[in-house]
């Protein structure tokens, strides 16, 4: 069953920018979740240098035994990252085009809002969690909560 | 195209490669750097899979040592030029699973395979089973010249895996 779980942003530097469940999950520590995103961006890199073909991207899809892990990196360096079920269809296309824009919209547009700070935006938040809870009640997964 | 089969220690027992159009030199910069940094990828993505892993009801530390085959491992991480493939062979990485002393489990040698593809590459899952299960088992875990971890080269066993990897339609 196709599902989104959810999205983290991380800034130019690794560190860890914006996070938000939009699913039941175990609750990973904070201290955790800034550890696993800043490794996350580190290995992006490692693996586009150990790159057997030139000119390679970062990471842009994981796939392990129970998640999907798709990865969007802007041209100004930050990385979305969103969780989601295995083979759940769209994920990339959704990152790269709504998410983006509402980040856009809502974080990069604020005036109040600094690059590499910690997003902090109600709207952006409010918007998302709908835009989530949309997409995944058209697969009829609502949110378990 | 390249393939690793690193031991649990995170040493290169075996490498080839197929086809790199990117040569070490501007990556990594030696083939010992190459192989360290690769185990180091792999070891580094199997411990996020398993800590970041929705579906496990108890929260697990990054790095924390736990049992062989315990937790979510990861098949594959997807660049824009390449897909690395990755099985980790029962007798697991050694660096983040404490080992139950080697009784009992089948201690071979072998930690993980690794493969890199061209990104459009499905799934390869199964057939890295098939080359951990009917070629490096029975080729080289077999064969009395290997002494398990160390670096092996036997002409059966590559023989074998570029016949393979023809079948698949992977080479040209």
């Amino acid at each position: 069953m196709p599902a989104m779980y959810s999205l983290w942003i991380v800034g130019r530097n690794g560190g860890l920018l914006y996070s938000r469940d939009f699913w039941q999950l175990p609750p990973i520590e904070f201290n955790d979740k800034l550890r696993l995103a800043s490794s996350w961006f580190g290995m992006c890199g490692i693996s586009a240098q150990l790159s057997p073909m030139p000119d390679s991207s970062g990471i842009q899809l994981m796939q392990a035994d129970t998640f999907d892990l798709h990865s969007f990196h802007t041209l100004t360096g930050t990385t979305f990252m969103l969780l989601t079920e295995p083979h759940t269809p769209d994920a990339a296309e959704l990152l790269r085009t709504t998410v983006y824009e509402l980040y856009c919209d809502y974080v990069l547009k604020n005036p109040f809002h600094e690059m590499d700070q910690v997003v902090k935006s109600e709207l952006f938040d409010h918007n998302l969690v709908a835009l989530f809870a949309a997409v995944n009640r058209r697969w009829g997964v609502g949110l378990a909560q | 195209m390249t393939f690793y089969i690193f031991n649990r220690k995170g040493r290169c027992q075996y490498y080839h490669e197929w086809q790199r159009l990117k040569p070490v030199r501007q990556g990594a910069g030696s083939q010992e750097e190459d192989f360290k940094l690769m185990f180091g990828l792999c070891w580094s993505m199997r411990a996020l899979a398993t800590a970041i892993d929705p579906k496990s009801p108890s929260m697990k530390q990054m790095g924390a040592p736990m049992r062989i085959g315990d937790g979510c491992s990861f098949n594959s991480i997807k660049t824009s030029s390449f897909k690395l493939q990755f099985l980790e062979s029962p007798s697991g990485l050694k660096a983040s699973w404490r080992m139950p002393g080697s009784g009992g489990q089948p201690c071979w040698g072998a930690g993980c395979f690794v493969l890199t593809t061209d990104p459009s590459v499905g799934s390869m899952v199964e057939q890295l089973q098939y080359i951990y299960a009917s070629l490096f088992v029975e080729l080289v875990v077999k064969n009395p010249l290997y002494t398990p971890g160390e670096p092996f080269l036997f002409e059966p066993f590559s023989a074998a895996l570029n016949k393979y990897m023809r079948a698949l339609g992977l080479l040209s």
